[in-house]
């Protein structure tokens, strides 16, 4: 492990390609080798590592950050009307 | 209580509607409008439109629903119905690509970050390697949606094409899962994911102007800076 450079490009993808498939990692999509070869990238680029962190972080992170409630209005007819819906 | 499969469960709804159990319907709408006014989205060009479209679903769903066999969910049948309606909603106003189209149109090769932030590729030890690594952001403990950046995050959301915008609103937003966004839109699972990855980094781009612009690079440095690094983990490894 010593002997390892810190980016072994022949085999680890550069972080310019890195970016483009954490979300692939992050939905469990990439191959076992890929997964192992960016997670090997990972274990020594704080930079990928902090991109990948972020990227986690807004997934996890926006539920309910924009309301596209249906106006009561309209829902409150819709179902006022559900009887003759049915009936017809 | 004995726990319930998805399909007994739409069982017992289908049942209860066909019943004219108005209070089954009430919570179907109530579940499911949010996420298809944000499908109906992208296909017709105003919010209105788009009201307008799941109203007429709803009816369209109440007067199908005894044709409903269970092939799909209750959920995929109710977004293939708000498809086909925003469709032809679309189509009255000259907007009727299918979503897939949709989804092409925007798959343009952009770069998820600019190439400017990374050493050149022809870079002698270090090709393609952070030359400007991500603006790290404060985590407060209630998380990105805490005061202002919540305001930077919608307004990017906003800001996207519209089938990235309907992926994330759907994945990230509502929290669907990547199945059932495939199934509601009739896209790929590659497709769903380019377009979620698209949405998902330019949101992360968004939060990174607010909290710091980028300056400009001097590739000499940063490449002075990462040869000191090596050298040191190096010799911290012997």
């Amino acid at each position: 492990m010593a002997d390892q450079p810190v980016h072994s490009h022949a085999e680890a993808p550069a972080c310019i390609e890195v970016v483009e498939i954490v979300t692939d990692y992050l939905e469990g999509a990439l191959p076992p080798a890929g997964a192992l070869r960016l997670e090997r990238h990972l274990a020594t680029c704080p930079g990928c590592t902090e991109y990948l962190e972020q990227l986690r972080a807004i997934a996890g992170s926006l539920r309910g950050v924009t309301d596209d409630s249906f106006p009561p209005e309209l829902r409150d007819s819709l179902i006022a009307d559900f009887p003759h819906l049915r009936n017809r | 209580m004995p726990k319930t499969s998805p399909q007994e469960q739409d069982a017992a709804l289908v049942a209860a509607l066909r019943r004219g159990n108005a209070d089954a319907f009430a919570t179907l709408v109530d579940s499911h409008s949010p996420a298809m006014i944000r499908v109906a989205l992208a296909y017709v060009p105003s919010r209105a439109a788009a009201e307008e479209t799941v109203q007429e679903t709803w009816i369209a769903v109440m007067r199908g629903v005894d044709a409903f066999e269970g092939r799909s969910s209750l959920k995929t049948w109710i977004f293939r119905i708000l498809t086909n309606v925003a469709m032809r909603a679309g189509a009255r106003e000259r907007r009727s690509l299918p979503f897939s189209a949709l989804a092409e149109a925007e798959n343009t090769g952009e770069p998820s970050i600019d190439p400017d932030r990374f050493l050149p590729a022809d870079h002698a030890l270090f090709p393609g390697h952070w030359a400007i690594m991500p603006t790290r952001w404060p985590t407060p403990e209630e998380g990105l949606l805490a005061g202002e950046t919540r305001e930077v995050i919608a307004v990017a959301i906003a800001k996207l094409p519209a089938a990235q915008r309907t992926v994330i609103a759907l994945r990230d937003v509502e929290g669907w899962s990547s199945e059932e966004v495939r199934e509601a839109l009739e896209i790929s699972a590659g497709n769903q994911r380019i377009l979620l990855h698209r949405a998902r980094s330019r949101v992360r781009n968004a939060i990174e102007d607010y909290y710091g612009a980028v300056e400009e690079i001097d590739y000499d440095a940063v490449t002075a800076e990462l040869m000191a690094d090596t050298a040191e983990k190096e010799t911290d490894s012997d």
